[in-house]
C-alpha cells in the first residue's frame, strides 16, 4: 500500500515545470488563436466560437475526419491480430530470440521521413522494387500517385510494415511471462491450442494488448511525417489526413484561427478516446 | 525446422525488402536509378557517402541530430526518476489527475503544436539552437519516461526502501547507491524510448531550427529537392540515420519486449 506523502509533490515538481512550459503556453496561444481573427499586425478581432462551428460543419474537415478514422481502423485490425500470431509463433528462447527482436524493432527507430522517402523509393512504378514486380512481373498496374486505392494500400502497408512489432513485442512480453505451469496443466486436461490461446494467453496477454492499441490508437490518429512524404496527401485529397489536413490549414494558408480551432477539436477527439482506453487499463492495473 | 518459424521468418523477411531497396539504391549511380530497374546495384560505388562524409551541411546534420537526441534522453530520464519514485511509492493530492495530465501530452499530435513551438522558443530566445528541440521533445517523451519508470519501480518491493532506512541510509544515498541499480534495466529501457521517439521525430525538429542546428531528416528534404532529386544520395542519407538505432537497440535487447510493455508484464 502506497504512504500519503504531500512532499512527494517536490520530486514530480521538475517534471511538471518542464512539461508545463511546453505544454501550457502554446495550448494558451491555440486557444487564443481560435477565438480571434486577424488580418496581420498583430491586430486581432473577436471571433467567439464561429471558427469552432465553421469547422465543425465544413465538409473538408469532415472528410479528413472520416479518412482519419477508416486508416486507423484499418491499421489497428490488421496490426492487432497479426501481431499476436507472429508473437505466438516467436521462439521462447535460444539463439533467435535476440536476432527476431532486433530486427523486428529496426523499422520503429527509422526516422519518420526516411521511412516516408524509403517506401517512396520502393514503390516508385518503373524502378522501385515493389513497382517494377507489381507492374512489370505480376502485370498489376500499380501507381500510387494516380490512383487512390493504390496509394491507400501503400499508406496502410507502410503502417504495417512500420509499427506491426510494437504489437509483437509486447504480445511476446505477455506471453514469455507465463509460468511453464500453465502449459502442462493445460497439456494433462487435453486441451486444444485454441483452448490454451483463449483461456491461458489471451487473458494475461489484456494489459499489454491494452497498451499496444493505446499507442498504436494516439500515434496513428497524430500521423503525419510518414503519409507526408509518401503521397503529400495525394492523389487529389484522398490520403489527406487530418494533421496533414490541419498543417495545410496553418501553414500552407496561413489560417490561424480556423486552424487553432481545428488543433483543438483534433485533441479534443484525441483525449477522449484515450481516455477510454486509459480507465479500461487503470482499472485492470487495481484488480 | 518447424512450420510454426516460417510466420516469423516471412516477417522479417516483409520487414527487410524495403530497408535493403534503400541500401541497394545508395551504391547506385545516379545515372543508373534512372535508366531501370536492377535487383543489385550494376556499377557498385561509393560517391554517395563520399558526398554526405565531405559535405558540412550533410555530415553536420548527423552531429546535431546527436546532440539534441543525447541532451533529451538526459533531460527526460533525470528528471523523470524522482517523479516516477513519487508516483510508484506514494499518494499525494492530485496525483492521479496529474499522472493522466502528463500521459495527454503524449497523446497531443505535433501538428497542433509546430506553430506556438515556434513562436514560443522564438519569444525565449532559444530558436535554432540544439537545447530548443530537445526541451520540446521532453513534451512527449518525460510522459514516457515517467511512465516506463514507473512500471519498473512499481515491482520493486517497498522493503527495500524500508530495509536500506533501517541500515540507516539516507534518501539520495539510498536512491543512488541501491534503488537505482536495482532498476537500471528500467533506466536502459526508459532512456531507448527517449531516444528512440527523439530520433525519429521531424516535424517539430525543423520547424525549431533553421541551420545551426538543423536535424539530418531535414537537410535530406531539403537537399533532395532542390538538387533535383538525387535519389542515390537520398538513400545514401536514409541508410546512414538507420545506423545509430541499430547500435542502441542491440544494447537493449534482452530488455526491449519488457519495455514495450513499460514494466508492466
Amino acid at each position: 500500500m502506497k504512504t500519503e506523502n504531500q512532499k512527494a509533490w517536490f520530486f514530480v515538481l521538475p517534471v511538471l515545470l518542464l512539461v508545463a512550459f511546453n505544454a501550457l503556453v502554446p495550448i494558451m496561444t491555440v486557444v487564443n488563436y481560435s477565438v480571434q481573427e486577424t488580418f496581420g499586425n498583430n491586430v486581432f478581432f473577436w471571433q467567439g466560437l464561429d471558427w469552432f462551428e465553421q469547422i465543425l460543419r465544413s465538409d473538408r474537415f469532415q472528410a479528413a475526419l472520416g479518412r482519419q478514422f477508416l486508416f486507423t481502423f484499418l491499421i489497428l485490425i490488421i496490426e492487432v491480430p497479426l501481431g499476436i500470431i507472429i508473437a505466438l509463433s516467436m521462439p521462447r528462447n535460444g539463439f533467435w530470440v535476440p536476432v527476431c527482436l532486433v530486427t523486428m524493432a529496426l523499422p520503429m527507430l527509422i526516422p519518420w521521413n526516411v521511412v516516408g522517402a524509403m517506401w517512396n523509393i520502393f514503390t516508385l512504378p518503373d524502378i522501385g522494387l515493389l513497382g517494377y514486380l507489381m507492374n512489370h512481373t505480376l502485370g498489376i498496374p500499380y501507381d500510387m500517385t494516380q490512383n487512390p486505392f493504390a496509394a491507400w494500400v501503400t499508406i496502410v502497408t507502410m503502417d504495417v510494415w512500420h509499427w506491426t512489432s510494437l504489437v509483437v513485442l509486447l504480445s511476446y512480453a505477455g506471453l514469455v511471462s507465463i509460468p511453464d505451469a500453465y502449459y502442462q496443466a493445460a497439456k494433462i486436461d487435453g486441451a486444444s491450442a485454441w483452448k490454451v490461446f483463449r483461456f491461458i494467453q489471451l487473458p494475461k496477454l489484456k494489459t499489454v494488448l491494452t497498451i499496444a492499441i493505446l499507442l498504436r490508437f494516439m500515434d496513428s490518429f497524430n500521423i503525419y511525417t510518414e503519409p507526408f512524404v509518401l503521397t503529400g496527401g495525394g492523389p487529389g485529397n484522398s490520403t489527406t489526413l487530418l494533421s496533414i489536413d490541419l498543417v495545410k490549414i496553418a501553414l500552407g494558408q496561413f489560417d490561424l484561427g480556423p486552424a487553432a480551432a481545428m488543433s483543438l477539436i483534433y485533441f479534443a477527439i484525441t483525449l477522449l478516446v484515450s481516455w477510454l482506453f486509459y480507465t479500461l487499463m487503470t482499472k485492470d492495473d487495481a484488480q | 525446422m518447424r512450420k510454426r518459424s516460417l510466420i516469423p521468418i516471412l516477417y522479417i523477411l516483409f520487414l527487410m525488402l524495403p530497408i535493403y531497396w534503400l541500401i541497394a539504391m545508395s551504391f547506385k549511380t545516379t545515372g543508373e536509378i534512372l535508366s531501370g530497374f536492377s535487383l543489385f546495384p550494376q556499377t557498385f560505388t561509393l560517391e554517395n557517402y563520399k558526398v554526405i562524409f565531405t559535405d558540412p551541411t550533410w555530415y553536420w546534420g548527423y552531429i546535431n541530430s546527436i546532440i539534441y537526441v543525447s541532451l533529451n534522453t538526459v533531460i527526460s530520464v533525470a528528471v523523470a526518476l524522482p517523479a516516477a519514485y513519487a508516483f510508484s511509492r506514494y499518494r499525494f493530492l492530485g496525483d492521479k489527475q496529474l499522472f493522466f495530465w502528463l500521459l495527454t501530452n503524449r497523446m497531443a499530435p505535433a501538428a497542433v503544436f509546430a506553430l506556438p513551438f515556434f513562436q514560443l522558443y522564438s519569444s525565449v530566445g532559444l530558436f535554432d539552437t540544439h537545447l530548443a528541440v530537445a526541451l520540446a521533445h521532453c513534451l512527449f517523451n518525460i510522459p514516457l519516461a515517467v511512465w516506463i519508470l514507473e512500471g519498473f519501480m512499481g515491482g520493486v518491493p517497498k522493503e527495500l526502501d524500508e530495509t536500506a532506512y533501517v541500515d540507516g541510509y539516507s534518501f539520495p544515498r539510498f536512491f543512488v547507491k541501491i534503488f537505482l541499480p536495482t532498476i537500471k534495466a528500467g533506466v536502459g529501457v526508459a532512456a531507448f524510448f527517449c531516444f528512440m521517439f527523439s530520433w525519429v521525430e521531424l516535424l517539430l525538429a525543423k520547424t525549431l531550427t533553421a541551420v545551426a542546428a538543423k536535424p539530418i531528416a531535414a537537410t535530406m528534404t531539403k537537399t533532395a529537392s532542390s538538387a533535383g532529386y538525387e535519389l542515390g544520395l537520398l538513400a545514401a542519407a536514409g541508410t546512414l540515420t538507420i545506423i545509430p538505432g541499430a547500435i542502441v537497440i542491440y544494447f537493449v535487447r534482452n530488455y526491449i519486449a519488457k519495455g514495450f510493455a513499460l514494466g508492466r508484464v
